[in-house]
């Protein structure tokens, strides 16, 4: 049925998914303006390196600043930051790394952050639905309320609070490793779980509620009245009903899930891009956080306009409008 | 149905014409509804948001009075003993109540210092938030030529991780309370416009509207009575959910070191020292009484902030 519904608005649905990419492309160019201006407005003892301020004179300092190209007019500068990034080309570390590369930097960094923030959604993923699930089969007991006590202590107290309560603990408890090491699977446990918490929370609240809407409906009732299995009603219609809104929470746990990375990665000390913004803001390299701040960007509007597809392909009750807010 | 209804049971007035009485013709029907106690009685039947406003008032109350209490530290003064030498991660006291810090600072005076920061913070977000949010969504919903110029603004802003903006903005502003003010407005301003948009394209011709202003109903009285009741849910929430946001974006910034700075006693600066004696058993104090006061207050503004917009949303009224 999916699919030929899919045919039948096949023409609509490409014009969509083009609409929706270059709105994405246009978001795209506006943040990386933004932030490339944003960051001229920076005090300029971020670009001097590691030979630091005090020791260059007035003349040194300048001659810097013009090989850097930072005296140029600022829409030639613009441009050049446009051309170097059409090539893949993020400019030099600073300090954290001198004269380096930032895609070479961000090539080791980030299948860790890959590896870490796709295995944390994919957990919260299970465990978020099924809560979910459980929690409106039982909706008002037991296991309901100790649900939505955890979702509202996850949503309300800031998450480096039970990071921390995380690492303290857990790791005494089941005796894991503190830090993360590569060749230790073990020590990935924690850190993917304690990055799963929220979304887990989030997923669960939502399909709980989207579960209890969908368990008020009448076709419920002629379910029940043709004799199918309790079982078989949760399984094949209620859950499978509830799953398709769902997908509009996708985006927001990858967004989610950054957020969390930036904590995560630098209290596991994972060598991720997290944990790199985090030294980067508190080294100053200027050009290593604006490149950071792009990348992080760039997967965050990937992942906005994925989910906005994959939501308008899903739901075949989503009107394909042109206009109004989208989401 | 039996059929030996008997006829003199039947009133015989109820057949007779009526006479036209301008009086009665008049008259509506009415009911005794009234938003505000519907809203409190709602509000009321959720036990535990009752209990949890009573702990956010009485929070409230203590964060204001506590620096004029007999016997309180300066959250800021670094104490020192009888020879002149600081008084270093004293263990919790009758004198200190929850100790001090490594240079001997009162913790106790320094979490509802921070505490006061923190509200300051929310509640100021909270207000710029209604007020951009309400003007800018009724432009929005009224203006049919900024329509799409406003929306486009809107999708870019909110394409962008929240948390990178926060960043952004914190990095390249010198760091204080304003900063932080001001990088969580930027984004937070969207979600609220976005909303009063909906209302306003929603609600303004609704039957009930139209009603309204052809019985000639004042404008104020259109906004106040058939506007504000949909507003109020959200305002509320909004203002209360501000709070546990502020405090953790600050919590936030200052963990990755470009929030407050460390003279302005803040719960972020406060779990950002504790943190460093989490290996220290003796000293996790520092850290526990922090933490347990910040969620303490958080869950309180989160639980009553989500029933009283449950308890003020006409739609879950009786």
């Amino acid at each position: 049925m999916a699919s030929l519904y899919l045919q039948k608005k096949g023409g609509k649905m490409s014009k969509y998914v083009i609409k929706r990419f270059f709105r994405s492309i246009f978001t795209l160019i506006a943040v990386i303006t933004v932030v490339f201006l944003l960051m001229r407005m920076m005090p300029e003892e971020g670009y001097f390196g590691e030979t630091g301020t005090d020791k260059l004179d007035e003349s040194q300092k300048e001659a810097i600043l013009t090989n850097l190209g930072l005296r140029d007019p600022m829409h030639i500068q613009l441009l050049h930051f446009y051309s170097d990034l059409a090539k893949g080309d993020l400019g030099d570390s600073l300090i954290y790394r001198p004269n380096v590369s930032i895609t070479k930097i961000i090539k080791q960094k980030a299948p860790y952050s890959i590896a870490i923030g796709l295995s944390s959604l994919g957990f919260a993923l299970i465990l978020g639905l099924s809560m979910g699930v459980v929690m409106a089969k039982e909706k008002n007991k037991l296991a309901d309320k100790m649900g939505t006590f955890y979702v509202v202590i996850i949503r309300a107290v800031p998450p480096i609070v039970y990071y921390l309560f995380i690492q303290l603990y857990l790791t005494q408890i089941f005796k894991l490793p503190l830090l993360f090491d590569i060749d230790e699977p073990s020590s990935w446990i924690l850190p993917t779980f304690a990055m799963a918490l929220g979304n887990i929370a989030g997923y669960a609240m939502w399909m709980r509620r989207y579960m209890v809407d969908e368990l008020n409906k009448d076709y419920l009732r002629l379910a029940r009245a043709k004799g199918l299995s309790e079982r078989k009603i949760m399984v094949s219609h209620v859950a499978r009903n509830a799953l398709v809104p769902m997908v509009q929470y996708l985006p927001a746990s990858i967004l989610f899930t950054i957020g969390g990375s930036i904590y995560i990665e630098s209290l596991f000390s994972i060598p991720g891009m997290g944990g790199l913004l985090v030294d980067a803001i508190q080294l100053q390299d200027n050009n290593l956080v604006q490149a950071l701040v792009l990348m992080f960007s760039v997967v965050g509007i990937l992942g906005l306009f994925l989910g906005d597809v994959l939501m308008a392909m899903l739901d075949p009750r989503i009107k394909l409008h042109s206009s109004g807010g989208g989401r | 149905m039996t059929s030996d209804v008997k006829t003199e049971k039947i009133d015989k007035s109820l057949f007779e014409f009526a006479e036209y009485d301008s009086k009665n013709a008049e008259l509506i029907g009415y009911s005794n509804y009234s938003y505000w106690r519907s809203t409190l009685q709602v509000f009321l039947k959720n036990k535990i948001a009752v209990i949890l406003l009573f702990v956010v008032v009485l929070l409230l109350l203590f964060t204001v009075v506590q620096p004029y209490l007999p016997n309180q530290h300066s959250p800021i003064k670094i104490n020192v003993d009888a020879d002149g030498l600081q008084l270093r991660n004293l263990p919790p006291s009758s004198e200190y109540w929850f100790g001090t810090n490594s240079i001997g600072q009162d913790i106790w005076s320094r979490i509802w210092s921070g505490t006061r920061t923190s509200l300051f913070i929310g509640l100021t977000v909270g207000i710029i938030e209604l007020i951009v949010g309400i003007f800018v969504g009724s432009i929005w919903g009224y203006v049919r030529k900024l329509d799409p110029i406003i929306t486009e603004i809107y999708n870019v802003i909110t394409n962008i991780p929240t948390t990178i903006i926060l960043i952004l903005i914190a990095y390249i502003l010198e760091p204080g309370i304003l900063t932080i003010i001001i990088a969580m407005s930027v984004t937070r301003w969207t979600s609220m416009a976005r909303f009063v948009r909906n209302l306003v394209i929603i609600i303004r011709d609704r039957e009930y509207n139209l009603a309204s202003r052809c019985l000639g109903t004042p404008l104020h009285r259109i906004a106040s009575k058939n506007l504000l009741p949909y507003l109020v849910s959200v305002i509320m929430l909004r203002l209360a959910l501000a709070i546990p946001l502020a405090i953790g974006s600050e919590v936030f910034l200052t963990y990755i070191g470009i929030g407050l700075p460390v003279d302005i006693p803040s719960l972020g600066n406060l779990i950002n020292e504790g943190r460093m004696f989490i290996m220290t058993p003796s000293l996790r104090y520092q850290l526990l009484f922090p933490t347990a006061v910040l969620s303490i207050i958080t869950i309180s503004f989160y639980v009553m902030g989500n029933a009283f917009g449950d308890a003020s949303d006409p739609k879950n009224h009786i």
